[in-house]
């Protein structure tokens, strides 16, 4: 299924590209003779935070997996925007070096445990300034100065610099997370239930900062999530998956608020709004 | 040494040779010694590169420098002068064992004379006399992978060399100052050979490293837990890593060495009395008796002589 691109204009960050950042057509993933995802398609734009929503099972971190490069689809085409003069990118074949280097700049995944995203052993600080040094920043001062920042930025207190992330808060080590991955400027972010396993307030607060960070970042977002409220507040366009299939897309309200597959009339509804 | 020969008897059956008979020369058999140098010689053209070897058992445990003593077997010949240190030492248990082990499967000729040595085998440290182009220093290894550390997965390791993905080595550095506020490894610290491979110098003193950089001789380094093998070729350029705020230094001391006078070489503190009172002397043995065959004194010589540490008649050959 294609879906149609949002109008430029609603979507457009400031020097933003006039064409999609990630393209993926038909793609389809299977486990030996079981299906992950089929035949699933959509564009990404600059700026713009897609959700994926659907059961346990339904293909969605599949489908994340395959689109951050860490699982191999067995057919269809992922096409990446790299930006650097390259044009769009299969990342599909792309060489294991090039499509790492991309996943530590261009892109960043957020896991759903912070332990699988997190050096646990490695204090807030080294664990944020990681990107920048494998990047080639070999100032200590601009390192300790970019760690300090994001740890503003998302809202931990300076003093937990030199802090083991185990010693922290889930929240906060959700956050933490997201500082490791954004201090890059990533383009593209992949995150896999960034609230999952934390109480509603966490939750809450963390989908706010996650919206301040993609508003004023301009960073795109493919956000998996087994929770509307969280696809609600934060995306822009929703997949509904089932099956492996996507079986309703579009903009999110509209999708929430005017369910046409059945299947998505009963996750609505099974919802309960606050 | 012909196949021939080797067919009569332990040893080849060479009478003439000196050394013990009942061991092949150098203790490892033919095979065993080729498949080694091929390993030598692809670590030799891929510097600071890990190449895996089948390490064989040695007659001594793990971690007492196997490693190295199969390296040592591949490429001593029955021409060479061989010398061990342990920690600058020649008189410590190791070195004594490992140096007096290769006489006898060897019957090379030993020193404690580092000019005097073609092989020189290692723990811990490198001598203070520089070495020289006709020289191969050989590092016993306790573990080969810098990286292991912070990222204990081979598979991930492997690919991090093979990507040059270097980010978490500095990631350690950068630990280093935000906790002591300077870069306080002071052994194993990482080195950049010839701009490619992130390599473990090995627990040398990060005092060596410079030592390292350019050097003349031949250096090669055997990991015998971990069975890997890997080199630096001479006048190889090696690299300790470093932020642009905070260079990479060694170590420096406020007094001379105590019996030599000594201030350019690594001092170990020795502890001389139970009422707090500590000396430093060169690490070194064959340096530090050197110098003091040629003339030099500390200033605590005769705290040494008082608690053992130093004979008179010691250095006297030198």
């Amino acid at each position: 299924m294609t879906y149609q691109a949002p109008q430029e204009d609603l979507y457009a960050v400031p020097g933003g590209e006039a064409s999609p950042l990630l393209i993926a057509r038909n793609v389809t993933k299977y486990y030996g003779a079981m299906p992950g995802c089929l035949d699933v398609g959509f564009d990404i734009w600059p700026g713009e935070i897609l959700g994926i929503v659907g059961e346990s099972g339904s293909g969605k971190s599949t489908l994340l997996g395959c689109l951050s490069g860490r699982f191999v689809p067995t057919s269809g085409e992922i096409l990446f925007d790299r930006a650097d003069g390259g044009g769009l990118t299969d990342i599909v074949n792309l060489p294991e070096p090039a499509r790492r280097r991309l996943m530590r700049t261009a892109w960043g995944l957020v896991h759903q445990n912070p332990r699988d995203g997190l050096r646990m052993g490695i204090s807030a600080g080294g664990n944020i300034g990681e990107r920048l040094m494998a990047a080639g920043e070999r100032s200590y001062g601009r390192v300790r100065g970019a760690a300090e920042d994001w740890m503003d930025r998302v809202e931990i207190n300076r003093s937990r610099i030199d802090d083991r992330p185990s010693v922290f808060s889930g929240g906060m080590q959700q956050r933490l997370q997201i500082a490791r991955v954004m201090v890059s400027e990533p383009r593209l972010v992949f995150m896999d239930e960034p609230t999952g396993g934390l109480d509603v307030s966490v939750q809450a607060r963390l989908l706010d900062l996650l919206r301040v960070l993609v508003r004023d970042t301009g960073v795109a977002a493919v956000v998996v999530t087994h929770d509307l409220a969280v696809a609600r507040h934060l995306t822009d366009r929703l997949m509904v998956m089932k099956g492996g299939r996507v079986v309703e897309a579009g903009l999110t309200d509209q999708v929430l608020d005017d369910p046409q597959h059945p299947y998505t009339q009963i996750l609505t509804s099974a919802v309960l709004m606050a | 040494m012909s196949l021939l020969k080797d067919a009569e008897g332990p040893g080849g059956g060479d009478a003439a040779r000196p050394g013990d008979p009942h061991y092949n020369f150098a203790y490892l058999d033919e095979q065993t010694k080729r498949m080694i140098r091929r390993c030598l010689l692809k670590a030799i053209a891929v510097p600071g590169y890990q190449v895996p070897f089948g390490g064989r058992e040695m007659p001594l445990a793990y971690g007492w420098g196997t490693g190295g003593m199969q390296v040592t077997a591949a490429v001593i010949g029955p021409e060479d002068v061989f010398k061990v240190i342990d920690q600058g030492a020649d008189d410590t248990t190791n070195a004594v064992s490992i140096r007096r082990f290769f006489q006898r499967v060897t019957g090379v000729e030993t020193t404690e004379k580092t000019g005097d040595a073609t092989i020189i085998q290692t723990r811990h440290r490198i001598p203070e006399t520089p070495l020289k182009a006709d020289q191969i220093i050989v590092y016993q290894v306790p573990q080969p992978e810098p990286l292991r550390k912070l990222e204990p997965r081979e598979g991930e390791t492997r690919k991090l060399h093979a990507y040059s993905e270097y980010g978490l080595m500095q990631v350690r550095l950068y630990e280093d100052i935000s906790q002591f506020g300077h870069i306080a490894t002071t052994y194993s610290y990482p080195v950049m050979v010839n701009g490619r491979y992130i390599t473990s110098p090995t627990p040398i003193p990060k005092f060596d490293n410079p030592k390292m950089d350019r050097m003349p001789a031949l250096q090669l380094f055997g990991a015998g837990r971990e069975r890997r093998i890997y080199a630096i070729p001479p006048y190889t350029s090696v690299k300790s890593l470093d932020f642009d705020d905070h260079p990479f230094e060694v170590q420096r001391w406020d007094k001379p060495c105590g019996l030599c006078g000594a201030t350019d070489s690594y001092l170990d503190e020795v502890i001389t009395d139970d009422k707090g009172g500590k000396m430093f002397v060169c690490s070194d043995t064959h340096y530090c008796e050197m110098r003091r065959a040629a003339g030099h004194a500390g200033p605590a010589y005769e705290t040494a002589k008082a608690i053992d540490l130093v004979h008179d008649d010691e250095g006297a050959d030198r």
